[in-house]
């Protein structure tokens, strides 16, 4: 079942925190178009919202697609239909991270030299524990 | 207290599925002064009316309730009804039991006190009614149509034709609008200037019209049947009864300009007619841009004048005329791209307007009918179309779909490929709408004959790298980002509404929606005609439309103002407000309220004391007002009354439903 | 011309020259900077759902720190941060109390949130920031680089044009630089995928320094310290990338400052 009773709360909660419907979105791909990180992910920011819009909620928890999200905003600033994916994005990564009560980040898994470790911005590091983490 | 009759509709089962039609009945036998109650099935039949009729002679009823649907729907019927059986037609009250009762409540329980309730109100305006009688108007037989695309030059045609006078007023120095501005038309290819120049001369040569162009409308005042209109004609600085429309004038002048007509691709001088098909073919000195004008120096045109009808004192010329009906054709721009700069429009020299696109075509165009890349003179290998720009966009365009945009997008790539087989034309399209005769199979074509390729998706960017564009979207079918090494980037703009339109609908007291175009008075059953009687709209100045519908709108706005005009007297509306010049302060809140224009001050004479004062009220002219009772609100004194819907009538209504509870 | 300051983490740390740079052109341009005291990160991502209340709470303190005087920054990130933080609080009465309450601040979202950027067009204006150019950058082709955080939400940020920005282009032709405009200045550097995702960040930085180089760009300047890491880490050959602080200096003739400050 799609449309099943905890895909209506899973949205309303969504749609609450984000302030933003899904069902919005015409589908136009303006986001996927215009996406920085596109060529890296497996569900186009488009296919995001279509899947919420469907209900397909299991396939979003498997994708990367949230993960790759830079959260750049560029989508958002040219949408059509005014609706932040950007946001919608982050709704998808907060319900992922407390669904599986893991985080996608640990220290342990920075692959970083000591060199680049040295040079890497400290805001980096911070900002991607505050998006992969919780 | 009069003698009043009750007659309750069932709608079929619309009214008595829900209400209870013999507790209704039994009720209205005990309101004050009904002397009959009845029902009947379909009151709006012959029988029905009947019915009606026969009772209002046989119990000698005074006054008339109906309870039925909205007086929207019938209230001319039984109106006209009431007036057979030899009552005045404002005798009659309308209780809605449809829509405002049986429609909108499933119980019975509630449903019927609630009919009751309504007719009782009914009933006790109904007791305070009084005759009222209509005013007869003149017709002057003589029509305005305000711009002159195909939409006004159809109309003004079809008008000319039935055998009135019209005068087209036109803002640009020639007639032919936007369509003018084309190369060849959807669905068929015809090209726009031959089906097009024919109508235009038509117009020109026509006895019954009379064509100003270059001209506007300044004031408009009065009413259907009688509009005193203000028109301006601006000077041209040509002696047009001595122009031979030989173009030396702007063969010599030394002054150019960006080309309006080419969407400010090309240059036109300042001496000019905007294309060679100009109706009427007598050139106009744009005096902001002359040289003679800004600087006191020049007058080259005049010099090399041969027919000396170069006037640079030329005044403009006020026209003051009566009308019968107005027609409004004022069409439609293209939306203004800057707020899209991810597309670099007004930033590179090859992303261009669909307009603009158009204009590479025309052997009159900028490039003289050559279609190639503005930035070197080129031929583009490939051209990429984006649809939707400005169109169904609420962030930064219009909610709307602008609906010519598919069509014309299919028809421009065809047109290329045609120029130039070997170039590659990609449409970005979000939904292709292509309902139209012949446009579906039309889209078709340009996919499977010609090759055009149709990405259904949208473009994020145009970025400009070296030479050429680099078009980054994606085709959604295919989940595929794209990467698009273009010549020639061409943005199909929404259409929106003149930029004077509202302006325009001020003047005349018309509406206008959300977007700024005319809104007409019923989407569905009234769709030329305005909210204010006697002005109708058609073309692309009420919605975005192609050439066909532009077509069969303005002939069928052309129908709807001979059918007045045909009339020797119009009926105004009777329900008008009244002044009580006694208790009129004279403070005209209600002139600055009055949305027709209806209101104005006058002299009332009054004795004080002996002495014969003079003072300043308010008067009502009975036929401009349409008796939307906005007076009566403002009027601090209470001095203005809406008759037939007095202040007794409405109160009297309000103490009856309360009575209920 | 006084302001509040707040540096934020990088800005002492892997940022540094962007601060000397900065205070030191500041001071020549009489534009005071006064240092929050005690204060603490700026919470580095600007929270995109509205449960997450606790990542408003740094930067909000920030905010109320400033105790309503006009709150200058230099990083691109803080600046976003702040500014849409200052925006949630103006803008949602119930998450303001809820985090003002919790903090014990009382705070309502006044004060003017700016980047040192908006400072120098809209304050200081880049005509008189030009008279007072004693070296300026005859001859450098200079490309700008914004990214996103500046100008995106453009309805929060009010920065700039969000496509066609020119604050960095004027504020390099009034240093005297050669401007060269390229496509992918407001395209996204990567940002923190850098972390995760490698090959990605490089992927979109080095289009955007390729792109640069074509159009005949000698160096890039950039706001952000994030994106000057994304920019300098890619594949193939790189450009030089300057806080746009340092060529500020660099025309000031302050320069040799920044060597003192640094010691
Ligand atoms: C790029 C493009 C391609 C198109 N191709 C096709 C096609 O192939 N086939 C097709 O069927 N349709 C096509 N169309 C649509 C077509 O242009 C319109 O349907 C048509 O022009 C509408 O005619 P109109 O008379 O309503 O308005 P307009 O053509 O806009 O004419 C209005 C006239 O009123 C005048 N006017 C405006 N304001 C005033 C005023 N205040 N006072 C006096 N005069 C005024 C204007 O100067 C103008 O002359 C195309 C449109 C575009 C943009
Ligand atoms: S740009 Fe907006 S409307 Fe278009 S597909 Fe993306 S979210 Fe949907
Ligand atoms: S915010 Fe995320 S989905 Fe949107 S364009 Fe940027 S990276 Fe892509």
């Amino acid at each position: 079942m799609i449309f099943s009773e905890s895909y209506h709360r899973f949205i309303d909660e969504l749609k609450k925190n984000t302030g933003q419907d899904p069902n919005q979105c015409y589908q136009c791909a303006k986001c996927s178009a215009g996406c920085p990180v596109v060529a890296a992910m497996d569900l186009l920011p488009h296919q995001v919202i279509r899947y919420l819009q469907l209900g397909l909620l299991g396939e979003l928890e498997e994708s990367r697609t949230p993960w790759i999200c830079a959260s750049c905003f560029t989508c958002a600033a040219r949408c059509p239909r005014d609706l932040d994916l950007a946001r919608l994005m982050e709704g998808v990564r907060l319900a992922v991270l407390r669904l599986r009560e893991g985080n996608r980040l640990s220290p342990a898994d920075l692959e970083l030299t000591p060199e680049q470790l040295e040079k890497l911005p400290a805001q980096a590091l911070v900002s991607s524990f505050r998006k992969y983490a919780k | 207290m009069p003698r009043i009759g009750v007659f309750i509709c069932w709608c079929g089962t619309n009214i008595a599925g829900t209400v209870e039609i013999e507790q209704v009945v039994n009720a209205a036998r005990s309101f004050p002064g009904v002397v009959y109650a009845g029902d009947y099935r379909y009151l709006c039949s012959e029988v029905g009316q009947k019915l009606i009729k026969d009772t209002i002679k046989k119990e000698n009823l005074e006054r008339v309730v109906v309870g039925t649907c909205s007086p929207r729907m019938h209230e001319v019927t039984f109106r006209k009804a009431v007036a057979e059986a030899g009552l005045n037609p404002y005798l009659l009250e309308v209780a809605n039991l449809r829509e405002h009762c049986s429609w909108v409540h499933k119980d019975p329980a509630e449903a019927t006190p609630k009919a009751i309730a309504l007719v009782r109100a009914a009933v006790s305006k109904a007791s305070l009614d009084e005759p009222l009688t209509a005013l007869m108007l003149d017709v002057e037989k003589r029509a305005l149509v305000i711009g002159g695309g195909i939409a006004g030059i159809q109309a003004a045609l079809d008008i000319a034709d039935s055998g009135y006078t019209v005068d087209l007023v036109e803002k640009e120095p020639s007639i032919g609008g936007r369509m003018a501005q084309l190369e060849k038309t959807f669905p068929t290819l015809d090209c726009a200037a031959c089906i097009l120049t024919p109508k235009m001369v038509e117009v020109a040569q026509h006895p019954n019209i009379n064509l100003l162009t270059y001209s506007e409308v300044e004031a408009v005042s009065g009413f259907v049947g009688q509009f005193d209109v203000r028109i301006r004609s601006r000077a041209r600085s040509i002696d047009p009864s001595k122009c031979t429309g030989c173009g030396i004038c702007y063969e010599k002048c030394p002054a150019k300009v960006p080309s309006e007509f080419d969407m400010e691709l090309g240059k036109r001088k300042v001496i000019y007619v905007p294309f060679p098909q100009a109706v009427p073919n007598i050139p106009v000195i744009d005096r902001e841009n002359c040289l003679y004008f800004k600087r006191g120096r020049c007058r080259i045109c005049e010099k090399e004048c041969p027919a000396e009808a170069i006037d640079f004192e030329q005044q403009d010329e006020i026209i003051e005329r009566r009308y019968g009906v107005i027609l409004v054709a004022t069409g439609f721009d293209s939306m203004d791209l800057t707020g899209y700069g991810e597309y670099g429009y007004g930033q590179h020299p090859d992303v261009l307007s669909a307009l603009q696109f158009e204009r590479l075509f025309n052997a009159s165009g900028p490039t003289a009918g050559q279609v190639v890349r503005l930035s070197n003179g080129r031929p583009p290998q490939r051209v990429v179309f984006i649809q939707c720009v400005g169109s169904r966009d609420i962030a930064r365009g219009q909610n709307y779909c602008s609906k010519i945009c598919c069509m014309f997008t299919s028809k421009q790539a065809i047109l290329l490929k045609e120029k130039l087989p070997e170039t590659e034309a990609y449409i970005f399209y979000i939904d292709l709408r292509t309902a139209g005769k012949g446009y579906e199979e039309f889209q078709r074509r340009a996919a499977e004959e010609y090759g055009v390729i149709y990405l259904r998706g949208s473009v994020g960017k145009v970025f400009p790298e070296g030479e050429r564009l680099l078009v980054r979207g994606v085709d959604s079918l295919s989940g595929r980002p794209l990467e698009i090494e273009a010549d020639l980037v061409v943005l199909a703009a929404a259409s929106v509404p003149r930029r004077d339109a509202p302006e325009l609908a001020r003047l005349m007291s018309i509406n206008s929606d959300r977007y700024n175009f005319f809104d007409e008075a019923h989407p569905k059953l009234r769709p030329v005609e305005t909210h204010t009687a006697g002005i109708f709209i058609a073309g692309a100045c009420q919605a975005p439309k192609d050439i066909p519908e532009a077509v069969a709108q303005a002939g069928a706005a052309a129908a709807k103002a001979v059918t007045l005009l045909s009339k020797e007297k119009l009926q105004s509306e009777a329900c008008v407000a009244k002044v009580d010049p006694a208790r009129c302060s004279g403070c005209l809140h209600c002139e600055a309220v009055c949305p027709y224009g209806a209101i104005a001050a006058t002299e009332t004479e009054e004795r004080v004391r002996g002495e014969l004062l003079t003072r300043t009220v308010a008067e009502v002219n009975p036929a401009l007002c349409q008796g939307c009772g906005c007076c009566t609100m403002t009027c601090r004194s209470g001095s203005v009354t809406l008759q037939g819907y007095t202040d007794e009538q409405m109160l009297a209504e309000v103490d009856a439903l309360c009575l209920q509870r | 011309m006084h302001y509040r300051y707040f540096p934020g983490c990088t800005l002492k740390t892997q940022a540094k020259e962007m601060e000397d740079t900065a205070l030191a052109a500041a001071s020549a341009l009489g534009i005071e900077l006064q240092e929050l005291p005690e204060w603490q990160c700026c919470g580095a991502v600007f929270p995109l759902s509205d449960d997450e209340l606790i990542t408003l709470l740094s930067p909000v303190r920030t905010l109320a720190a400033a105790g309503g005087e006009p709150l200058v920054s230099l990083c691109a990130a803080c600046h976003h941060v702040l500014k849409r933080a200052q925006e949630v609080i103006k803008r949602n009465p119930d998450t303001r109390e809820k985090v003002t309450d919790f903090l014990e601040v009382d705070y309502a979202g006044e004060g003017r949130v700016l980047h040192f950027l908006e400072v120098l067009r809209d304050d200081l204006g880049f005509d008189r920031l030009k008279e007072q150019v004693s070296h300026p950058l005859a001859g450098r082709k200079i490309a700008a680089y914004y990214g996103c955080l500046l100008l995106r939400p453009a309805k929060e940020m009010q920065f700039d044009d969000p496509e066609n920005p020119t604050i960095m282009e004027d504020l390099l032709r009034s240093l005297g630089a050669e401007v060269v405009s390229t496509a992918y200045r407001t395209e996204c550097c990567g940002a923190y995928l850098s972390v995760t995702e490698e090959k990605v960040a490089t992927a979109t930085a080095e289009k955007i320094v390729h792109s640069a180089r074509r159009a005949g760009a000698e160096a890039l300047i950039t706001a952000c310290p994030l994106c000057r890491y994304n920019l300098e880490n890619i594949g193939g050959p790189a450009l030089p990338v300057y806080y746009f602080s340092e060529l500020l200096a660099e025309a000031l003739g302050v320069a040799a400052l920044k060597e003192v400050a640094r010691g």
